[in-house]
């Protein structure tokens, strides 16, 4: 009796299903195809439509009236803009297997290079972001649920609800005025070191927290409602012991799956908070690409973006048979 | 046998008035107690992007030099800006900009959601499986950047916004509108209907969509609120109006080189656009409980 009690508990469930290699290869074939998806998509939106590369270059230059037909021939030669679109396409997915991306307009260097330059601080802003969210959201998710004071409860689970609302950019700029110029803890600008790092990390961090203690508080009190949390109380077990034992590691799965989101938003955060604090990284790179119109720039952002949700998601659907052994039986159940 | 009665007629159960609207006020009002400040604030910048006169007489881009960098007072609610213009001005004339932008974006991801989650969901099949992937693409894309990527094509300005964060939220509407379609089309009085020989067009917009339309209009209040956060996001990055216009986040772009001396100048229309949105989503999640409480 009690062992099917138990059985409800993921943790205690070990089977072993057969398909378990047909379901990661079938997960990494359907992520190739995606990324494949991104590709021709972003094809499509920035070189299938009326404004190609030359003539954007050529209208930023104003040189149009003294440029000839016969350098705007061989530039949009050198670009393939005279080829048929289908054949455009085709070399520019070649070009992209190679991870070649063409060249920036505005700066000439190739895409993938200036990519690669930028992917480091970026990196180091979104993990401590990340790092900062994961603390403050899982604290903030389990106060609510442990706390037994009503406003208390109120106040914590009704916070992300309004940290998800606030614009990031200004966010930024006060924790600036605050941190920065009021007190002088932090410096304002540039990527000098950790301390630089402080504010836009915790800028970047506010939203995401909010997510990951929307999403974690819902699973806490799915999970509490589970069978076995009823059994361990019933053997005397405490609430705080119970809860972060036993409760917290199967509540966070739900949290596995939107880590994609999660990415992508802090991608897209840090966009608008590289920007405002004047970092370096791939989000200044996007928003300068889209100032100037680079066409090969933002293809190349857009792409990453692309490929860093897809690997996550597919690093995700590769750990959850490692953490939910419910899927190991049965791959696919989840899908 | 009694539930399957009452499953043919789900619009009975759902309508609001046969409930009664103040059981429905009230019982939103107990869950809800911040509500009606929301709405306040909604329905007051609303008042402020249709009528900019009425709110503020002072002209949004014509300043007083001497004026210039002044803190808030009673002369200026929010104080002035390097020109000396007032900045309440600015921002309630700049409602007008950045609400019309966020309205046409979601109005554009509203519409052509339901048309391509009424495709996919009423005639499944390839239609199902192409439109899906396409869904699924557009979500692998960070919404912004994806915003950015069509206004790089377009070029700049309140429009072009207003297209890209409306074309970068499809995704999510769809979705519903195909969930939404395939639940409602299982249903029996579809059935009923459709054997009743009523074509599927007409099944589609009287029986299917009014269903449809509350969990979809919870989600269009939700949009609403990041569609505000998108627009003003993508205007401080500089790719809306040009300067001289009020648009929400290009004012508080403008602020940043005065921060040091004019904390006001970022602070006090940021906090606007953050007013918004709140309020958004609060309409949104009272709009979502009312529906789990409807079943």
């Amino acid at each position: 009796m009690s062992d099917s009690i138990l059985a409800t508990n993921p943790a205690v469930v070990r089977r072993r299903g057969p398909g378990i290699w047909r379901y990661l290869l079938a997960r990494a074939w359907q992520a190739l195809l995606v990324l494949w998806a991104a590709f021709s998509l972003s094809f499509l939106i920035l070189y299938a439509l009326p404004s190609d590369p030359v003539s954007i270059m050529l209208n930023q230059s104003g040189e149009q009236s003294t440029v000839n037909q016969q350098q705007v021939d061989a530039l949009r030669a050198q670009y393939h803009l005279d080829e048929p679109l289908a054949v455009q396409y085709g070399i520019a997915l070649w070009r992209a297997l190679q991870l070649d991306f063409g060249n920036s307009i505005q700066s000439g260097q190739p895409v993938s290079r200036s990519l690669a330059d930028a992917l480091p601080a970026t990196a180091a802003l979104t993990f401590l972001a990340l790092s900062v969210a994961l603390v403050a959201g899982i604290g903030l998710a389990l106060g609510a649920s442990l706390t037994r004071r009503a406003w208390l409860r109120d106040l914590l689970l009704g916070l992300p609800a309004v940290a998800v609302s606030l614009p990031t950019f200004w966010v930024g700029l006060l924790l600036l005025q605050w941190f920065s110029f009021g007190w002088h803890w932090f410096p304002a600008m540039g990527n000098r070191g950790l301390a630089s790092l402080v504010l836009p990390a915790l800028t970047l961090a506010i939203p995401t927290s909010a997510v990951i203690a929307q999403v974690l508080a819902r699973s806490l009190a799915a999970t509490w409602r589970q069978p076995f949390v009823e059994a361990l109380r019933a053997k005397g077990l405490g609430p705080v012991r119970l809860m972060l034992v036993h409760v917290l590691h199967n509540a966070l799965i739900p949290i596995l799956s939107v880590s994609g989101v999660i990415v992508g938003s802090l991608l897209a955060g840090a966009v608008v908070t590289e920007t405002v604090f004047s970092r370096e990284g791939v989000g200044r790179l996007a928003q300068a690409a889209v100032s100037s119109q680079d066409i090969p720039m933002v293809q190349g952002v857009v792409l990453l973006a692309a490929l860093i949700f897809i690997v996550v998601n597919l690093l995700v659907d590769l750990l959850y048979p490692l953490l939910d052994p419910r899927i190991r039986a049965n791959p696919g159940a989840r899908r | 046998m009694n539930d399957g009665l009452i499953d043919t007629l789900p619009a009975a159960r759902r309508t609001p008035w046969r409930s009664g609207w103040s059981a429905t006020l009230l019982r939103v009002l107990r869950r809800r107690p911040l509500l009606p400040l929301g709405l306040a604030v909604l329905l007051l910048v609303l008042s402020w992007a249709l009528w900019p006169q009425l709110f503020s007489h002072f002209d949004p881009l014509l300043g007083v030099p001497a004026q210039a960098l002044q803190g808030p007072s009673l002369e200026h609610w929010f104080g002035t800006d390097h020109l000396g213009r007032d900045l309440y001005s600015r921002t309630v004339h700049g409602a007008a900009l950045s609400l019309q932008a966020t309205l046409l974006a979601v109005v554009i991801a509203l519409l052509s959601g339901i048309v391509l989650g009424v495709l996919a969901g009423f005639f499944g099949g390839w239609v199902d499986a192409v439109l899906m992937r396409l869904v699924e693409i557009l979500m692998a894309i960070p919404a912004l950047l994806l915003a950015m990527a069509v206004i790089t094509v377009l070029g700049f300005g309140t429009l072009n916004i207003a297209l890209a964060v409306g074309l970068s939220s499809v995704a999510t509407f769809a979705r519903l509108v195909r969930g939404e379609v395939l639940r409602w089309n299982a249903s029996t009085f579809v059935e009923a209907a459709s054997a009743c020989g009523v074509g599927p067009w007409t099944i589609i917009v009287r029986h299917i969509l009014p269903h449809a339309s509350a969990p979809v209009l919870a989600l269009a209040a939700l949009e609403f609120g990041s569609a505000v956060l998108a627009v003003s996001a993508l205007s401080f990055l500089g790719f809306g109006a040009p300067p001289p216009q009020p648009e929400w986040g290009l004012l508080v772009s403008e602020g940043r080189n005065y921060m040091v001396s004019a904390w006001w100048y970022t602070s006090l229309p940021g906090l606007v656009v953050a007013a918004v949105v709140v309020s958004a989503n609060q309409l949104a999640r009272a709009l979502q409980d009312d529906q789990g409480a409807r079943g």
